[in-house]
């Protein structure tokens, strides 16, 4: 939480704060060469309310993450409803229940999202799950269906990761942002072990390998850069691993990739009416 | 081992309020290992440095990515132990996954060396004493905690992180992490990748402390581990 940025980021929209805020800002000038661990823990009543305030100054920033996260969360609930809905298209048994499962994740997702953001939040877009003609059976076709699932959370995982950076610091929305993103993770696992056993894709793993390993070269734009080997200027295929080094399908696996919030458009546009 | 230790650390408390009282934060911040020795010798009159022994995982990011570091070594551990000696029954399937976990695993840890350098962590000895690597049940049972752990400690250890390109990477294995955590999951019984042990009913997947993961972490590392640089 860098405290420091956060009042200049209130002084820039808010001119007077300085004067406002007076007495505690020099305290925290004072403190500021303890370094911020030392600011955090010195500032007892005044913490609290100089966070709501820093809160409001910055909402903005924050609700576009969590506006741009709701839609992706509207258009995957809709999505698992139309789906589990549907008669016919979902087998019983392990995939009925696996599907009710994440369609129950993601409305909890939006309901959780709409309560954070309020008044602010954003409406729920009209969808073309069809995207405009490419998965016409996206609803008929379970193989069709699956494999959109799968494209959705893969996607989602990366969107979510993609805007963390966007959060720096901010302990209550980066983190219930991240606990978002690694139930994300867990339903595009599972979806991915579904269409493993259903002989859909009889190569892919719950992990990704390499850029579009779904068989379905319709969603490549959702794996493009997955085939990433080098993270922060080290390339993974020159380290060691077991009896070697570690290979370069392990290197991509090991790591997703984020998605600029741009991107991430851009793929869902199409199914946005 | 916490209880004797709590124990040690109730009958230190009556006698000197100052002292105590650091002491107890002291206490609160070492995780795995503290022996009761260690404080025996604080009462003695040691130097704080003497009682903070233990490898110190450092502050600031550092400290964050040494603290993944060193979850990353119990888990490359783990299933190098698991391919080292499969467990009964293993299928071929499962041992295929098993070996990416493994290399995941080492990925992680050798890209987090390499992007530590010299301030990255010793070699942390691994404790594995109450694992059955024979049984089926032991093992998934076992990684199924790790992977929901590792989960929940990068979950939990992001806002610490202050640096935009820490966080990323964070990112990065984290959800690798939750894939095997729900692929795991589902070996033991198929659909629980999200179950409500760890998805709560607002859809959201667990986090912990650094206090609460090396408590739990602990059990199985036998290097003694000083987190009290960490950021909070």
């Amino acid at each position: 939480m860098n405290l420091f940025n956060i009042i200049k980021d209130i002084e820039t929209m808010d001119p007077e704060i300085t004067d406002k805020l007076n007495p505690r800002r020099a305290a925290l000038k004072s403190f500021g060469s303890f370094g911020t661990k030392v600011a955090l823990s010195s500032l007892p009543f005044a913490l609290g309310s100089f966070f709501n305030t820093a809160k409001a100054q910055s909402t903005s920033t924050v609700n576009d993450v969590l506006n741009f996260a709701l839609t992706l969360e509207y258009l995957e609930s809709e999505f698992y409803i139309k789906g589990v809905a549907t008669s016919g298209l979902i087998p019983a048994g392990a995939a009925l229940t696996a599907l009710t499962k994440i369609r129950d994740d993601e409305n909890a997702h939006v309901a959780f999202l709409k309560s954070v953001l309020g008044s602010a939040a954003v409406a729920k877009p009209n969808f073309d799950f069809t995207a405009g003609g490419t998965f016409n059976d996206v609803f008929t076709n379970y193989a069709t269906f699956l494999a959109v699932a799968q494209t959705f959370e893969d996607t989602g995982v990366r969107a979510y990761k993609g805007q963390a950076p966007n959060l720096l610091g901010n302990k209550v929305v980066l983190t219930a942002a991240l606990n978002i993103h690694s139930v994300e993770a867990r339903h595009a696992s599972h979806l991915r072990q579904m269409r493993k056993a259903s002989g859909q894709a009889p190569n892919i793993k719950a992990w990704i390998t390499g850029a579009n390993d779904t068989g379905v070269p319709q969603v490549a734009a959702s794996f493009a850069g997955e085939d990433n080997v080098t993270q922060a200027g080290v390339n993974i295929t020159t380290l060691n691993g077991v009896g070697g080094k570690i290979s370069t399908s392990a290197a991509t696996e090991a790591f997703d990739e984020p998605l600029t919030k741009q991107a991430v458009l851009s793929i869902v546009g199409p199914f946005i009416k | 081992m916490e209880n004797l230790v709590n124990k040690e650390q109730n009958s230190l408390t009556k006698d000197d309020g100052f002292f105590s009282k650091k002491l107890q934060r002291r206490n609160f911040l070492q995780y795995a290992g503290v022996s009761a020795a260690g404080i025996a010798l604080v009462a003695a009159g040691c130097k704080k440095d003497t009682f903070n022994a233990g490898v110190d995982l450092g502050s600031g990011d550092i400290g964050i990515l040494n603290y993944a570091y060193a979850l990353e070594q119990l888990e490359a551990a783990f299933y190098t132990q698991i391919i080292a000696t499969p467990f009964t029954g293993i299928t071929s399937a499962e041992l295929a996954a098993f070996t990416d976990i493994r290399d995941h695993e080492i990925a992680h840890r050798e890209f987090l060396k390499a992007a530590l350098g010299a301030k990255a962590i010793q070699n942390l000895e691994v404790n594995f004493s109450t694992i059955n690597f024979s049984s089926r049940d032991s093992v998934l049972g076992t990684a199924k905690a790790f992977e929901d752990l590792g989960v929940s400690a990068y979950n939990g250890a992001g806002y610490l992180i202050k640096s935009p390109d820490y966080l990323t990477l964070a990112g990065k294995i984290v959800s690798v992490e939750g894939r095997h955590a729900a692929y795991i999951r589902d070996l033991i019984s198929n659909g629980s990748f999200a179950g409500s042990d760890v998805v709560d009913a607002m859809g959201l997947d667990k986090s912990r402390t650094p206090a609460e993961v090396l408590s739990i972490a602990g059990a199985y590392i036998k290097t003694k581990i000083n987190a009290s640089n960490l950021p909070s």
